[in-house]
């Protein structure tokens, strides 16, 4: 797949999966997910102002803020227990915080097949990066235009 | 040397002691030869978060199935697993993993089609080594290759395809999943991705039992008497009967297969992994709606 429609953090991090095996895919993913930022205390005991995720494995909650500088803001919370959920969490927001919105929505909903992760991760468990790209798209479309 | 059993209190009650050891049994006897530890997630990658130190990883959805066809891997790939992780024919095993150890129940399982003998749950599993504050590691475990014989899985004892619980309608069977899965509101659990069933309901005559009915708070098994309660008295299940457990794809309900084969001593249970995602999507097989059993058809 062509990296050239993702924002450059994204595309880099593509790059850096496909590059390695499938160990180091999940090696990779597990840095990832111990890098997720923590929740900035205004979401903090605040799972109403987020919005879950159901298609994932593990109960994970989103929030999604567009500045007025139309640019994108990702906050997630998944529990310490569910590192492959929190990978995930963490590969939208390595790649897509900060990113303009129209950058965001034009990321390909198949973007994660790059990444090589089925064969690691199994197909089953990659749904939920499917539900969390479009939740996210959803955010951004509602509050990009309202 | 043969590892020795547990001989806790609490699991002699059961039908088969030796196939559970408590968590002080397990901290006792790590590292010793003969036994090997293995974790069975539902997580990929939460064993690569902390482990208890020398166990080793097995993936259920990487590992135990088979990467085409939907089957479990065969007798020489199982042996290849077994051999990389130290593992021999004669060697303990005991699994233990998150969730209730719904995951390492169902590796087993997959264990039990191969005749593995020595196979063991720690009762508690990962939550309760844990909450007691047992040691944990990052060490990566470096099992010494060892032989394991190629070993035929047998699939006619312990394991039930579609074509076996057609025959066995009209007699006891038990429905794992929870109860909106099992009335046909919802197509998968709660909070969980869909699977693609395109039926909802359950299998006429199936029992509803919510496979954590059988976990107590700490995520050890409940005492035998708090599951004769359950299985025996509510349920009306007797050690006699031939029954078949189903969920989704088989894991939940190998919990019940354990609970009910080793905990409970009933010698005819089978696991139908095909489950629910199978079942919900073949053409013209009954189906109940609701929260009654059914009848199954004449």
């Amino acid at each position: 797949m062509s990296t050239t429609a993702m924002p450059p953090k994204l595309a880099e991090l593509v790059e850096e999966f496909a590059s390695v095996g499938a160990k180091d895919r999940l090696q990779l993913l597990l840095e990832l997910s111990e890098e997720l930022p923590a929740l900035p205390a205004r979401y903090l005991g605040h799972r109403e102002d987020m919005e879950q995720v159901h298609e994932c494995q593990t109960p994970l909650f989103l929030a999604v803020e567009v500045d007025s500088g139309q640019r994108v803001h990702l906050f997630f919370d998944a529990p310490a227990e569910a590192p492959t959920t929190r990978g995930f969490a963490s590969i939208m927001h390595t790649g897509l915080d900060g990113e303009p919105a129209r950058a965001v929505l034009a990321v390909p909903n198949d973007f994660y097949t790059a990444l090589g992760l089925a064969e690691a991760v199994s197909p089953l468990r990659l749904r939920g990066m499917v539900a969390m790209l479009s939740r996210i798209k959803n955010r951004v479309r509602a509050v990009a235009s309202g | 040397m043969p590892v020795p059993n547990d001989t806790h209190p609490k699991l002699a009650a059961y039908a088969h002691p030796q196939r559970l050891v408590t968590t002080e049994w397990l901290a006792e006897h790590l590292g010793q030869p003969g036994l090997v530890v293995v974790e069975s997630d539902e997580d990929v990658l939460l064993y690569d978060t902390g482990h208890i130190p020398g166990s080793v990883k097995v993936d259920w959805h990487t590992e135990l199935n088979d990467p085409v066809t939907r089957d479990y891997v065969d007798g020489v790939r199982f042996a290849e697993i077994c051999a990389e992780r130290g593992i021999r024919r004669d060697t303990t095993v005991v699994f233990y993993g998150d969730k209730n150890n719904w995951w390492a129940t169902y590796a087993l399982w997959v264990f039990s089609l191969f005749g593995h003998p020595d196979v063991r749950i720690l009762d508690g599993g990962r939550a309760k080594w844990i909450a007691e504050g047992r040691e944990l590691t990052r060490d990566v475990s470096k099992p010494e290759h060892v032989e394991y014989p190629v070993v035929e899985r047998d699939d006619t004892v312990i394991r039930a395809f579609k074509a076996d619980v057609l025959v066995h309608l009209g007699h006891p069977m038990v429905d794992v999943r929870s109860p909106g899965e099992y009335s046909g509101e919802l197509l998968h659990m709660p909070d969980y991705p869909q699977e693609g069933a395109v039926r909802g309901g359950h299998i006429p005559g199936a029992a509803s039992v919510p496979w954590a009915r059988a976990a107590a708070e700490d995520g050890s098994f409940k005492t035998r008497d708090d599951l004769e309660a359950i299985y025996q008295t509510e349920q009306g299940l007797s050690p006699n009967d031939s029954i078949v457990a189903y969920c989704r794809i088989g894991e939940r309900s190998s919990h019940t297969w354990f609970v009910l084969t080793h905990l409970l001593g009933f010698p005819r249970v089978r696991n139908y992994d095909g489950s629910w995602t199978e079942w919900g999507n073949s053409v013209r097989v009954p189906i109940a709606v609701g929260t009654e059993r059914g009848e199954p058809p004449e």
